[in-house]
Order: structure tokens, then C-alpha cells, then sequence
């Protein structure tokens, strides 16, 4: 059969497909969970209006992007048994545990006190409303912590055993699937990645009102939560990058070699800023280096020996027998770069916005600015003019979804870099796919999903820019006045709800 | 009893707390075009599950995850094989979970219509799939001694099985006809419990027949108790609903789902999938399950999580006990 239409080659592509497309909602909703907890405390905590305001207008995008996040996972929880069956009956005993704890513990808290959120507005006291919207951020950051663990047993299987008669992989230490330290890392990069998009677009938001001059008290409260969340989740997630790369090396050499282009093992190897490749006779036709950094970034020092792609291809093929072992090389090379590259151009600008707009014992008194009034973007002593400001304003609009950019192409960099294998050294991912299923009913779902997936996208992009545009609600009565008794105080029996769908 | 044994009755847990909460807000879904007179009540009707639809929704993902991990060989057969009819189910999920949370948010009539009818057609179609799915678990379908379903889309398509999708989709709606009547206020309640009258004599029709059917192929002492309970808590939710006891004809209504699912299980057991084929080659809970390391670890955590899920989405039916009638909408909520 045509490679390009193999049910492998398909099945691939449709997990692709929905699982960077989830990911696009996944990231949003851990970040602003736990932005519109902090915000609703701070109501709870001050009694400025303000910050309600804000609580009202995050939450709504909060829950326009987690909506699109729940319903693309239904697809990621089935379509193992439907693509890959094959996968399942081999990894089930192992992969199936974590995803079954993530539903049992994870989804139910998730969904049930989301819908207590929403509508429990006229329903509960305000501190239990607050805890509701924390049990939902603590809800969507165990769920990211159980499938994270899943995957990384993908990349590095542990606590596990071959069981021949079965043929399949067995259990055998659920604590190590949760605490081995490819779980740890790529928790701590996927945490750390999903506050960097969060502030980014809470910072780019804040920035279109407040270039319009419209509703400056509350976008002032957001731009600094923003950016403070921006540059510090940033900030963390170059650090797990980094430590994650190193674990990486060790774990996955080939990996590494791809995502850095390297044909043959160097030392001390250079890190590879552009690179033109040509796959076929395993080597670069281009290349622009920096000597040294990779066994650095590596190895964290500038001399060691790194193994290139030709070296750890035939150190592959001795450990499990002819083959190619190798990874689509420019997809791992750049999916790297982008990741690192889109990541880090949304960390450059929160650390500037945060210095343009730092807090007013660190600027002059000519340039402070109250509460309800724009900030000045400081460089040094006086403020940039309106262009540059403008511009600052726009860049941070225009590059709200880098990190979603970045999140993408390092699922894409992380998956494809572990390609032939599904999980690594155990099982390859030829071997994977269900079977039973004809490339006819691939072809279908592939088709139903993507069309699917493309008009909500567009309804979701849209309604996202309504509400963003309309910006904080007006607070009314019954806002001010939360009841006291559970289930609603009975003022009045007839009384509309608060919030109805 | 062993553990795969303590799993099976687990996954049934699952399935019947899932079909006992999202089959009425199923039923709903059906409810607000055939319930419903105009827009305001559509809307009384949907926000009678608004707060809880989500949650309830999650009982089917834990059903699945759990199957994944207790039984990989089940979960695989299964989703591998019913892979067209379970793609469409996927298509109402998402369709659904979007509706509910977007319809409201933009004023225009034609957007909120829309929304409805995907409602409606998302919560009708896999009401009647899940039957479809179980009659044909039941019944046992075409599988290989390798495990894979070798049959067709239209092997899924039996009587027997189309049988079990009408009354999974009569008893849904059932059962969402006499929720809409405990949780609304007014003239649509009262229409409720007349409408709720209608759907369970059909309903006690089709499940008799389709349960007779399953008793007399696969029954024996055990499931015709569990029968035998599910006929008489129906005739008894049809009566308590018009003597207007609500709060136990609904109960009821629950205990019919609980008995009938735990029926389809009974028969099913030690089988997880009975291949048509040949009986040596169907999935059981040996042949199809985890090893004990695994099943215990998922019993420690099941053991533990699901008393407290179920008592905090019972809190959530606490703080939400009131009933709401169209007084209750505010006009311009978008």
C-alpha cells in the first residue's frame, strides 16, 4: 500500500491533528483557572470592585477556551482503543492506570465544580464560590500531572516488565511512573509552558483596552498579573527546558542528535543556530554554529563528547537488530527551534514590559501613573513616546499566541524526535496501530475531525474576540450582594438567576 | 472473589452511574423539542441540567479509562471495532459539550437556534447508540481468535440491537421526562409528568420485550431478578409519577436503568465480549484483564475516589434543588 495513505501513516497524522489541537486549549485553561482563582481571592480577600470585574471578564474566556479543552478530550481518552488498538492491548496494564486515575480523580473534580462555579454565583457564599473555582485549577493541574506521567513512561519506560506470555507490558512500581524524573521534568516544562501562555495572553488582552484607553483599572490589575505571570513562568520554563534536555540526552540520544542536526558525535560539540540538511548522505549542506554550547547545554560543561545521529543510529541497530532509528531529522531540528524560539520571544517581552511598567518607588515621580490612569512605559526616565508605546502595546498583542506556537511544535519536537518507536525501546509504533480498522474508516474520522475541529475553531476564535472586545461586565446588585446561605438566600422566590445558560 | 471480577463489577458501576445521570439530561436534550412550546421553556429545560450535565458526562470517561486500564484487550476490541458508530458518539459529545456552553453567548436568534436543535439531535443520537453498542456486547459480535472484531458496520446493525438503542433512547427520555418534572415549575411540569406518562408505557413496552429477549437467549436465576426488579420499578415510576409523587418517580425511573444495566451485565459475565464466531475465542475477565499489581493499584484508587465523587456531585444536586421556571431566565442572559 501507498506509505502515504497506510493506516499507520494516517492514524499518525490524525493523532497529530487532535492532540495539538487539544493542546492549544489545555495550556489556556490550566494558566487562567488558576488567574481567575487569584483574582476571585483577591475579591474575596479586598472587596475592590476591580478585581471582580476582572474575576468576571477572565473567567469568561476561561470558560469559552476550557469548553473547546473538555470536549477535544473526549477524543484523546478514546481513540487509543480506536487507532491503536495494538498499543493498548500491549501498554494497557501500564498506560491505562494513570488515564484511569486522571477521570476517577482529576475529571470529575474538574467538571463538577465547574458547573458549581458557573451557575453558583446567586447559589453559594462567596468564599465557597472561591473554593469551587481553586478545586477547578486544582483539577486541571492533576489531570495534566496524570497524563504527563503517561507520557513520559512513553519516552522512558520504568517500573515495568515484559510479560512474554502475554506479550504485553506489566505494572510493576506505579510510584516510579509517577516520580521518575522524565515525569518530574516534563511536568515541570508543561506547568511552566502553560503559565508563560496564560500570562502572554492575559498580557496581550490587557494591552489592546489599555492602548484604547478602555477600561484601565481593570486591564492595569491585569497587565501586571500578566506580565508577572509571563516573565516568571517563562523564567521556569527555560530552566526545565534546559534540565529537561539533559535528562533527554541521557534517556534519548538520538532525540538530541536530531534536534540539533549533529551527523557525527563532536567534542566538544557546537549548538546549531541554522542548519540545511541533507538527510540522505547524513550530513549538513549548511550550517551556523556556536562552539562549545551544546556539550554545555548537554552536559553542562563546554568540552564533552556528544553523540551525533550516524553514531547513535548504529549504536541502536546493535542493541535492537537492523533498522533505522532515526527521527525525521529538520522536523525534530526546527520543531526545537521553534519551541525555543516563539517561547522565548514572549518571555523577552514580558521581562521588558515588566521593567517598562516597574512599580513606582523605581521611577521618577514626573512619570507615576494612579490606578486609574494608563501606565507610562519607562525605559529609563522618561516614558517613550506614543509610537514606541503603541508599538510595545501591539507587539504584545500580536504575539499572544507564540506560546501557543511554541507549546505545538514542542509536542510535535518531543513526539516525532522518539519516532520509529511509540514507546521508546520497547515498542515501535509501526506495530501500533489497530489492525482491524480499514483505511476507509481513518480516512473518515480524519476527515469528520478536521472539518469539525476547523469550524469550531472559527466559533470559538470569534466568540473569544466578542467577549474580549466587550470587555468587564458592569457588576449589578446582585454581584455585590453574594448570599450567605447555600442553595441561595430567599429573598425572593422568583427572583432570575444570576447566571443561565 | 477475585479482582478482575471486583473490576468487571467496577466497569458496570461506571456504565450504570453514567447511564443513570447523563440518561437524563439525555432525556432533556430530547425533551426540548419534544417537551418545550417556545424558546423560554427550551431554556428551562437546559438549565435544569446546566450545572450538572459536565460532571455527569464524566462517569462515561472514567468508564473508559478505567475499562483501558482493568481490561486493555476490552477496551481495545471494543473501540477498535464499533469504530463508526463510537466516532458519531464522539461527533455528539463535542457538538454537545459546545452547545450547552455556547449557545447563550451571542444574542442572535439564529445562533441560539442552531444550538438548539444540536441539542437536541446530539443528545437523541447517542441515546439510541449506547443501546446499540450494549445489544451488540451482549449478543457477541464477530471476533477473531486474535481478538479483533472481523465483522462489519452493518453486522452492528442487528434487531436485537437496534431494539436495545429504542429502549435505551425511550428510557432516557423517560427518565428525563420525570426529572424536567421534579426540577420545573409551572405549566411545563405539569406537561412533563403527562408526556412522562406516554413515554413510559413505551417504554415499559420495548424494555420488556428487548429484556425478555436478552433473558431467554443468555438469562439465568440471577438476571431474571435484575429483570424482574427493573419491570416493576418502571410500572412503579409510571405510577408514582401520576399519583405526582416526583421525587420517587425519579428515583424509580434510576433504579429501572440500575437493574436493567446490571442485567445486561449479569448475562454478559464471565464474558467481557463473546465473540459469535466461537465461543473460545471471546474476551473474558481473564483472558481480557490486567494484571493483579495493576488491578489493585486501580482498586485502591477507585476504592477511595468514587464514594467522594459521589458525594460531592450529590452536594452539587443539593445546592442546585431548586426548581426553576420561566420566571427564573433572565431575557437578555447572553
Amino acid at each position: 500500500m501507498d506509505l502515504a495513505l497506510a493506516p499507520e501513516t494516517l492514524a499518525r497524522w490524525q493523532f497529530g491533528i487532535t492532540t495539538v489541537y487539544h493542546f492549544l486549549f489545555v495550556p489556556l485553561t490550566i494558566s487562567l483557572a488558576a488567574l481567575t482563582a487569584g483574582l476571585e481571592t483577591a475579591w474575596v480577600r479586598t472587596g475592590k470592585e476591580k478585581y471582580l470585574r476582572a474575576t468576571k471578564f477572565w473567567g469568561k474566556l476561561f470558560l469559552i477556551n476550557i469548553a473547546m479543552g473538555v470536549v477535544t478530550g473526549i477524543v484523546q481518552e478514546f481513540q487509543f482503543g480506536m487507532n491503536w488498538s495494538d498499543y493498548s492491548r500491549f501498554v494497557g496494564d501500564v498506560f491505562g492506570a494513570p488515564l484511569a486515575f486522571e477521570a476517577l480523580i482529576a475529571f470529575f473534580f474538574e467538571s463538577t465544580f465547574i458547573g458549581l462555579w458557573i451557575f453558583g454565583w446567586d447559589k453559594l457564599p462567596k468564599k465557597i464560590h472561591l473554593a469551587c473555582i481553586w478545586m477547578v485549577s486544582i483539577g486541571t493541574l492533576l489531570s495534566a500531572y496524570f497524563i504527563l506521567a503517561a507520557n513520559s513512561w512513553m519516552q522512558h519506560p520504568v517500573g515495568y516488565r515484559i510479560n512474554e506470555q502475554r506479550g504485553r507490558a506489566e505494572l510493576t512500581d506505579f510510584w516510579l511512573v509517577l516520580t521518575q524524573n522524565t515525569t518530574l521534568n516534563q511536568v515541570f516544562h508543561s506547568f511552566s509552558a502553560a503559565f508563560l501562555t496564560g500570562g502572554a495572553f492575559m498580557v496581550g488582552i490587557a494591552a489592546f483596552h489599555l492602548m484604547r484607553k478602555k477600561h484601565i483599572p481593570v486591564m492595569r490589575t491585569s497587565l501586571r498579573l500578566g506580565l508577572v505571570t509571563l516573565a516568571v513562568g517563562g523564567l521556569f520554563t527555560a530552566v526545565s527546558g534546559d534540565t529537561l534536555g539533559k535528562v533527554m540526552y541521557e534517556q534519548q540520544p538520538m532525540k538530541m542528535a536530531a534536534a540539533e542536526a549533529l551527523w557525527e558525535g563532536e567534542s566538544p560539540a557546537p549548538f546549531s543556530v541554522f542548519a540545511y540538511g541533507d538527510v540522505d548522505k547524513g550530513h549538513n549542506k549548511v550550517a551556523l554554529e556556536i562552539p562549545g554550547l551544546l556539550s554545555f547545554l548537554s552536559h553542562s560543561d563546554f568540552e564533552s563528547y556528544v553523540p551525533g545521529i550516524n553514531d547513535t543510529n548504529e549504536a541502536l541497530q546493535e542493541k535492537f537488530g537492523p533498522g533505522d532509528y532515526k527521527p525525521i531529522v529538520p522536523v525534530a531540528y526546527w520543531g526545537f527551534r521553534w519551541m525555543i524560539g516563539f517561547g522565548m520571544a514572549s518571555l523577552s517581552l514580558g521581562l521588558l514590559g515588566l521593567w517598562l511598567t516597574r512599580k513606582r518607588f523605581l521611577l521618577p515621580a514626573a512619570v507615576r501613573t494612579g490606578e486609574d490612569e494608563v501606565p507610562h512605559l519607562v525605559l529609563l526616565k522618561k516614558p517613550l513616546g506614543r509610537r514606541l508605546t503603541r508599538l510595545y502595546w501591539l507587539l504584545a498583542l500580536w504575539t499572544m499566541a507564540f506560546p501557543l506556537i511554541a507549546n505545538a511544535w514542542g509536542w510535535i519536537f518531543t513526539e516525532m524526535g522518539r519516532q520509529p518507536w511509540v514507546v521508546y525501546g520497547v515498542l515501535q509504533t509501526r506495530d501500533a496501530v489497530s489492525p482491524g480498522v480499514s483505511q476507509g474508516e481513518i480516512i473518515t474520522s480524519m476527515i469528520v475531525f478536521t472539518t469539525l475541529y476547523a469550524a469550531l475553531a472559527v466559533i470559538e476564535v470569534k466568540l473569544l474576540a466578542k467577549y474580549v472586545k466587550a470587555g468587564p461586565p458592569e457588576l449589578t446588585e446582585a454581584d455585590l450582594n453574594p448570599p450567605t446561605k447555600i442553595g441561595g438566600d430567599s429573598r425572593d422566590a422568583d427572583k432570575p438567576m444570576a447566571f443561565s445558560y | 472473589m477475585e479482582l478482575h471480577d471486583v473490576w468487571f463489577v467496577l466497569i458496570a458501576v461506571l456504565w450504570i452511574g453514567y447511564f443513570f445521570l447523563e440518561g437524563f439530561d439525555f432525556g432533556i436534550g430530547v425533551l426540548t423539542k419534544l417537551l418545550a412550546r417556545d424558546r423560554a421553556e427550551k431554556r428551562v429545560l437546559i438549565n435544569t441540567i446546566g450545572p450538572v450535565w459536565d460532571g455527569n458526562e464524566v462517569w462515561l470517561l472514567s468508564a473508559g479509562g478505567a475499562t483501558f486500564a482493568a481490561f486493555p484487550d476490552w477496551y481495545a476490541t471494543l473501540f477498535s471495532g464499533f469504530y463508526l458508530p463510537l466516532l458519531l458518539i464522539l461527533v455528539c459529545l463535542i457538538v454537545r459539550g459546545v452547545a450547552f456552553e455556547y449557545r447563550a453567548k451571542r444574542p442572535e436568534e439564529s445562533w441560539q437556534r442552531n444550538w438548539e436543535s444540536a441539542i437536541f439531535w446530539t443528545s437523541l443520537i447517542p441515546a439510541f447508540l449506547w443501546g446499540v453498542a450494549f445489544g451488540n456486547i451482549v449478543r457477541g459480535v464477530k471476533i477473531d481468535r486474535d481478538m479483533e472484531y472481523v465483522g462489519n458496520l452493518w453486522d452492528l446493525l442487528n434487531p436485537y440491537a437496534i431494539l436495545g438503542g429504542l429502549v435505551t433512547l425511550a428510557l432516557f427520555t423517560f427518565h428525563g421526562a420525570v426529572f424536567a418534572a421534579l426540577k420545573t415549575l409551572g405549566d411545563i411540569r405539569e406537561r412533563a409528568r403527562k408526556l412522562a406518562l406516554r413515554l413510559g408505557v413505551v417504554t415499559a413496552v420495548l424494555a420488556l420485550v428487548f429484556l425478555g429477549w436478552t433473558q431467554a437467549d443468555k438469562g439465568d436465576s440471577t438476571s431474571l431478578v435484575a429483570l424482574i426488579v427493573a419491570v416493576v420499578a418502571l410500572v412503579a415510576a409510571i405510577g408514582a409519577n401520576q399519583a405526582g409523587r416526583e421525587g420517587w418517580a425519579f428515583a424509580l425511573s434510576g433504579i429501572t436503568i440500575v437493574a436493567a444495566v446490571a442485567m445486561l451485565f449479569l448475562t454478559l459475565f464471565p464474558n467481557v465480549m463473546p465473540s459469535s464466531l466461537n465461543g473460545d475465542w471471546s474476551l473474558t475477565v481473564t483472558n481480557a484483564s490486567s494484571s493483579p499489581y495493576t488491578l489493585k493499584i486501580m482498586t485502591w484508587c477507585a476504592g477511595i475516589a468514587t464514594p467522594v465523587v459521589v458525594l460531592y456531585q450529590g452536594w452539587t444536586y443539593w445546592v442546585f434543588r431548586k426548581r426553576i421556571g420561566t420566571q427564573h431566565i433572565a431575557e437578555a442572559a447572553h
